[in-house]
């Protein structure tokens, strides 16, 4: 049995890898799906978007990857949450599909080229938001009997689940603005380090609102989060929160370009710790543990042979591509 | 209003509408990424700017096609958890990690890759973008590879032990459960499928400008190559598809049934139904019109062998008769006619008229879109004739589906059918206008639009490449 938790707690590091991997990846996408309509139609909109058309598709590939990963490593939990968060998941689809299709479809025909922009700004702004949605409701808690969701199908909807879907909106238009300071130059640059600010605000707004509102929901969260021993290591989360927010402000105000994207990785890193205090050990709080929902170990084992083999190379490969497209987005000289 | 049968019927609807569409992209890019390899692999071995031409005219193709695989592929992936979540919950030991592995070695190869292939090749050199072509073609059968494991163990399941819970859990040796018995052939025809449904919009396309100039350079290799891909392809689809069925008379003989429509049992050798009107309540073929005996030869290879009918399966594991007999049909027919196209070709080449026969050309045309036809139509018989069950003889599909209310995937229903075909006909009208032009000399890279050149992260368009202004001139 020792064996096979282990395994467990390996794989549910894996997943949280992957989820992790998608947020900050496909996270600067959406955030620059968010931010479009505040570029100027033209070289502002086209750099903007060159900033990602030949990554976007390998980010996105992360959500598959936290999805099959789910599926493959804990059945059990892909079977509840699902369908317990449906009308999300379905329109966080619809949504990556209007921005998926928009990358290509906006070069192919500029008589539409407004449509295909509002879809791109629509795509990404419902995806992040259902996207911060399922976390909340899956945070918020899932009615569980007999392996199955139980819940009805409204469940999801409530002021929490609001209030964290807002808060991944502006976290994304957060990483998406501080990539476009990487990437641009010019006043297409000054705008992204304008928008960057108020980002930076509004998320840290959201940050708190979710951090005050959490605790307050059932379940365990004020034991975990305000009661020996968790608070020894959960006080920890705020305090370097603080830390990097002043920093990412100062990067900001002394136009940096490299820092801000970096600084706030570390802000979703922070965050993704926080969950993880939150939630452990549970998929599914208070109703699921990795454990329950954990898929036999040769299921395990097979993948993980599979995932140790592969994961070195797709970095590689993967930081090859971001490689070859260093650089400036299309200006001349300045690669 | 609504209870659980009409829940179930429109979920089922919901996964046949999604993974349709799905469908026809991998069908065209799986066949185009390899198309667009050697295209590249034969303009660095000759150096003829020609085929430089044509892969830079298809990469813009390939480019638009991809985009709309793979947000309906993403939606598949979810589907599984969204609608078959009891299905999910008891096969997810078994086929979760299969289609983890797909992510692992086919996904992300392709998409990591994508980039360098569609804008990169003024970055990286002409080898390193070979390869990164390269690369994504192989993604794309890795892919296919995956995927068909797991179907095909849901069709033909072995290798698996019951847990207590009810999970179906992997057995000793995942290698059984791979290649599970349908597999090797459902993988082969599939591919193969994917080969002739690019091979025949590539010669739809070279037909339709050789019948606006019989000179078009560019319109004659893209016609050539394709023509001889459906003349050597076509016959081997054939065959693959013959041994495709004698295999699933051994595994699943409700399906060989369904397809052929055979409602009774023949004891001395039984008959090929050509056409006929299943009636599955009265549980007979009204106004067959049969060959004597010939389906006995096919399946048996034996003229007097005799073969069950549906009349040995009980009514409630029978699949639905007359979907799996007609869309079997269209199938067959399809693989007929690309066969004659084949021949036909074949024909001209020998006379020296290729490029001069329209009415060959015209042929051509009509059966551009006729690979999509015919694997939807393979795909619905595969599937249909399964039912009903989702794996086959365990799980039944109403015992599969997720605890939704009908509303809830009626409206999600609606919402695909809405968006889907607003974005994909866009994206196919897209993809006709690109193929109405025809392929220049000095065919534009994707980085170029009609509005302009745009720069695709960082690249800045500078002049051409010594060794490729030297391509150009050979070529004219
Ligand atoms: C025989 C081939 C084949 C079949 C039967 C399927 N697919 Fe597919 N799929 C591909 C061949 C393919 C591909 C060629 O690899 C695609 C098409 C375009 C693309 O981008 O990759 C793809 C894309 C694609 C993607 C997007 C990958 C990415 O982000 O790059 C996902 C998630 C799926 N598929 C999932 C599925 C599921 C869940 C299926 C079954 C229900 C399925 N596919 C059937
Ligand atoms: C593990 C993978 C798969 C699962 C779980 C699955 C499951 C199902 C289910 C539950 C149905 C509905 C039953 C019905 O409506 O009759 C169905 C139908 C269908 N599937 Fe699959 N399938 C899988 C793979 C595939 C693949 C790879 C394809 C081809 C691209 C495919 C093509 C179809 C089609 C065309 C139908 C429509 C049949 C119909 O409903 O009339 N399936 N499948
Ligand atoms: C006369 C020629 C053909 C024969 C005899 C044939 C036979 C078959 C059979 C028996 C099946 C069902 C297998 C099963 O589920 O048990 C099948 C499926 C299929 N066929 Fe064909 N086929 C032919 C031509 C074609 C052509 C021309 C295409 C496409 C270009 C095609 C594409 C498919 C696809 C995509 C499937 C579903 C996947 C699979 O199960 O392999 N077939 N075929």
């Amino acid at each position: 049995m020792s064996v096979n938790v282990d395994l467990t707690t390996v794989w549910a590091f894996i997943i949280a890898f992957g989820v992790f991997a998608y947020v900050v990846m496909d996270g600067f996408d959406l955030g620059i799906g968010i931010l479009f309509p505040t570029f100027r139609v033209g070289e502002g909109r086209n750099r903007a978007m060159n900033a990602i058309a030949p990554v976007w598709d390998g980010n996105e590939t992360w959500l598959v990857l936290g999805g099959g990963g789910l599926f493959a490593a804990f059945p059990l939990a892909y079977a509840i949450i699902l369908p317990a968060t449906y009308p999300l998941i379905i329109a966080m689809l619809l949504g990556l599909v209007f921005r998926g299709v928009a990358f290509e479809f906006r070069w192919r025909d500029p008589g539409h080229r407004k449509y295909w922009d509002a879809a791109f700004f629509g795509g990404s702004l419902v995806a992040a938001l259902t996207q911060g949605m399922i976390l909340g409701a899956v945070l918020q808690g899932i009615e569980v009997t007999d392996r199955a969701y139980a819940g009805s199908w409204w469940d999801w909807l409530t002021p929490y689940t609001l209030l964290t879907g807002l808060g991944v909106v502006t976290g994304y238009a957060l990483l998406g603005a501080c990539w476009l300071i990487w990437k641009l130059d010019g006043s297409a640059q000054d705008h992204a380090y304008a928008v960057a600010k108020k980002a930076l605000l509004a998320t840290l707004i959201m940050l708190g609102a979710v951090s005050l509102y959490t605790p307050l929901l059932d379940g365990e969260y004020w034991r975990r989060w305000f009661e020996a021993p968790g608070i020894y290591f959960a006080s920890q989360v705020p305090l370097l929160t603080a830390i990097i927010a002043v920093l990412l402000y100062r990067s900001l105000a002394k136009r940096r370009e490299v820092a801000p994207f970096w600084l706030s990785l570390g802000l979703f890193l922070l965050g993704m710790a926080g969950l993880g205090v939150s939630i452990w050990p549970y998929v599914v709080p208070d109703a699921v543990t990795i454990w329950d929902a954990a898929a036999p170990e040769r299921s395990q084992v097979f993948m993980l042979v599979g995932v140790a083999i592969t994961m070195p190379l797709i970095i590689a490969y993967t930081g090859w591509a971001y490689w070859v497209f260093r650089g400036k987005v299309g200006t001349e000289g300045y690669h | 209003m609504f209870d659980a049968a009409d829940a179930l019927l429109l979920a089922r609807l919901q996964f046949a509408f999604t993974v349709s569409f799905h469908f026809i992209f991998p069908a065209f890019s799986i066949g185009l990424a390899s198309y667009l390899a050697v295209l590249e692999g034969l303009w660095l071995k000759t150096g003829k700017a020609l085929y430089l031409d044509l892969f830079r005219y298809w990469l813009k193709i390939f480019a638009v096609a991809f985009a709309m695989g793979v947000v309906s592929g993403i939606v598949m992936s979810y589907q599984f958890g969204t609608n078959w979540s009891v299905f999910s919950d008891r096969a997810g030991p078994v086929i979760g990690p299969l289609m983890a592995y797909e992510v692992l070695t086919a996904f992300f190869l392709e998409a990591g890759f994508l980039g360098v292939m569609l804008f990169g090749m003024e970055r990286v050199g002409r080898k390193l973008h070979f390869a990164a072509t390269f690369m994504v073609a192989l993604g794309t059968f890795v892919s296919a590879f995956w995927i068909l494991s797991v179907n095909s163990w849901m069709h033909t399941p072995q290798g698996f032990e019951m847990g207590a819970n009810g999970q179906f859990l992997p057995g000793p040796s995942w290698i059984e459960i791979i290649f599970n018995p349908s597999f090797p052939f459902r993988l082969m025809h599939t591919v193969t499928a994917a080969y002739l449904t690019t091979a025949f919009v590539v010669g739809a396309a070279g037909a339709w400008h050789l019948l606006k100039a019989h000179d078009n350079a560019h319109a004659r290799k893209m016609f050539s190559m394709a023509m001889w891909m459906a003349a050597l392809v076509a016959p081997v689809q054939i065959f693959l598809g013959d041994a495709h069925g004698l295999n699933t008379l051994e595994h699943q003989p409700a399906k060989v049934m369904a397809m052929e429509g055979h409602f009774e049992s023949h004891p001395d050798g039984a008959p090929l139904i050509l056409f006929g009107i299943p009636d599955q309540d009265a549980q007979k073929m009204h106004l067959a019109i049969e060959i004597p005996k010939l389906s006995s030869l096919i399946l048996k290879h034996a003229l007097d062998a005799p073969l069950k009918g549906l009349d040995t399966v009980a009514r409630e594991d029978q699949p639905p008769v007359a979907v799996v007999f007609w869309s079997f049909r269209i199938m067959v027919a399809i693989g007929f006619a690309m066969l004659g196209i084949g021949a036909w070709s074949l024909l001209a080449r020998l006379r020296g008229k290729l490029y001069h026969w329209s009415w060959l050309h015209r042929a051509a045309l009509v059966m551009g879109p006729a690979g999509f036809i015919a694997v939807i139509a393979g795909w619905v018989t595969t599937e249909v004739g399964r039912q009903p069950w989702t794996i086959y003889g365990l799980l039944r599909t109403a015992d599969s589906a997720s605890p939704l209310d009908a509303p809830a995937v009626g409206a999600s229903l609606l919402a695909f059918v809405v968006v889907y075909f607003l974005c994909f006909s866009v994206g196919t009208w897209y993809i006709l206008r690109l193929m109405k032009k025809p392929p220049q000399p000095h065919e534009g890279g994707i980085e170029q639009t009609e509005s302009g050149p745009i720069r695709t992260a960082g690249i800045t368009p500078g002049p051409p490449q010594g060794d490729e202004r030297q391509g150009r001139e050979d070529a004219t």
